[in-house]
């Protein structure tokens, strides 16, 4: 087998594998280190539920190979919060009804986590434009509008 | 999906880039920012059994003045950094007001100039744009580099002018004349999808207020950056009047794109949306350079 000897940092663990280079990041995270909380909808950039946090940066680990994060760091959903501690922005999500089934829920909650660094002040125009590459066939996206708004409310006091 | 094997490199200067590239030929692919090309591949669309990964090459991505005023782009350089660079912003300003039109938030962290150019799709906002702009973009391979003109960079859809052991490493936008203004307009069924039709418009002014020159480029509107030859000798030397503005966009819309029929909209509609555009585009780009 063509094989990479991969080394990246995924939620603060530096992770060892040797792994094909055509394996998706998205695989990659899901198989290979078992961080099924990062969500494969439609595998060619359009649904964003597999959002992560590259660098800091949000991006779609279905366009990305394993590959190409050797040497980088990488936050999944795990890495924002737990069970027992929810990050502010989690815990706006589930007191606004942010989700109903879930599986877009990943997505965006690294893509807002990303933005509402960058910008913990938003605009209702600002927060719809950040959550523009991501799709939810729940909510309708009003109640994660106010999910953001609320996150920004909270670490404004 | 699952994209198909290759073989990877990783290289981290231009020339191993150059050498992969002349030892590989077609076989080879540049892999930048990956937005356009890791979909292709995860559909099949695209098999390139080499694939030469570009993000490990801090040479490649840089934002800087040249020494006429224009701005210079290294083509690794993200949508994301091009868009909130000053420098962009004050000097090619056509440029930082497109990068929102560009893919996602996700995508702009990820793509760049140089791969967003090198991919040739004719809907891009940026190809369109290196067209409006008259920019030049430098390729380089083992013997040597050169310079291509924007509008001889783009000849069909997905087709660039680059040689298959060349890789498009900078950009070059010039910057406009005095009394210049510009102009993006464009028409999605949805934020952020690839536009039914758009133009990007760049016109100057002479000391009389009359047009000395326009560059139009539409974009989804054919096979590749459709430019407006027709509608610009109609501007040309004449006072941008509501009149002459009209006549232009009739020329244009009619004459000078060929625009396609899908399931997304037809050619009529196309036209029609071109009309209206390239009328409101150059309403915008005169009213700029008038206050410029």
């Amino acid at each position: 087998m063509n094989s990479f000897n991969l080394s990246v940092t995924v939620n603060g663990i530096l992770y060892e594998r040797e792994v094909e280079p055509r394996l998706l990041l998205s695989d990659f995270l899901r198989h290979d280190l078992g961080l099924t909380g990062t969500h494969v909808g439609c595998e060619h950039g359009v649904c964003g539920a597999c959002t992560i946090l590259f660098d800091n940066e949000p991006a779609r680990s279905c366009l990305m190979f394993a590959v190409m994060a050797h040497g980088h760091e990488v936050t999944t959903v795990e890495g924002l919060g737990s069970l027992e501690n929810l990050s502010p922005l989690q815990e706006s999500f589930k007191e606004a009804h942010g989700l109903q089934c879930g599986f877009c829920t990943p997505g965006f909650l690294t893509t807002l986590t990303a933005f509402l660094k960058e910008n913990p002040n938003p605009s209702q125009e600002e927060i719809r434009e950040a959550l523009s590459g991501n799709l939810c066939r729940c909510t309708g996206y009003q109640h994660i509008m106010e999910a953001v708004e609320l996150t920004a409310e909270k670490m404004r006091n | 999906m699952k994209p198909p094997p290759f073989e990877y490199h990783a290289p981290t200067t231009v020339e191993e880039v150059l050498t992969h590239l002349a030892e590989h030929g077609y076989e080879a692919k540049p892999l930048a920012g990956g937005q356009s090309l890791i979909p292709m591949m995860n559909f099949r669309l695209a098999q390139p059994s080499v694939l030469v990964d570009l993000n490990n090459i801090p040479e490649l991505s840089y934002i800087r003045p040249d020494q006429n005023g224009g701005v210079l782009v290294g083509a690794m350089t993200r949508h994301k950094t091009v868009g909130s660079d000053p420098l962009i912003a004050k000097q090619v300003p056509l440029v930082h007001d497109a990068i929102p039109s560009i893919g996602t938030p996700q995508v702009r962290t990820r793509g760049t100039f140089g791969g967003s150019l090198s991919h040739a799709d004719p809907s891009a906002e940026l190809v369109a744009i290196s067209v409006a702009l008259n920019a030049r973009l430098k390729a380089r391979s083992r013997k040597g580099e050169r310079w291509i003109p924007a509008n001889e960079f783009f000849l069909g859809s997905f087709m660039s002018a680059l040689e298959p052991e060349e890789l498009l490493v900078e950009i070059s936008l010039p910057r406009l004349p005095e009394r210049s203004g510009w102009s993006l307009m464009e028409v999605a069924r949805r934020h952020n999808d690839f536009a039914l039709v758009g133009i990007a418009a760049v016109v100057s002014l002479d000391e009389a207020g009359s047009c000395e020159s326009a560059r139009m480029a539409f974009l989804s509107a054919g096979d590749r950056p459709m430019e407006a030859h027709e509608a610009a000798s109609i501007l040309k030397g004449q006072k941008p009047t509501a009149e002459v503005i009209r006549a232009a966009a009739e020329k244009a819309s009619s004459t000078d794109i060929e625009p396609g029929s899908d399931i997304h909209a037809t050619a009529e509609f196309r036209r029609h949306l071109a009309n209206v555009l390239t009328r409101r585009a150059l309403d915008e780009a005169f009213k700029r350079a008038g206050e410029n």
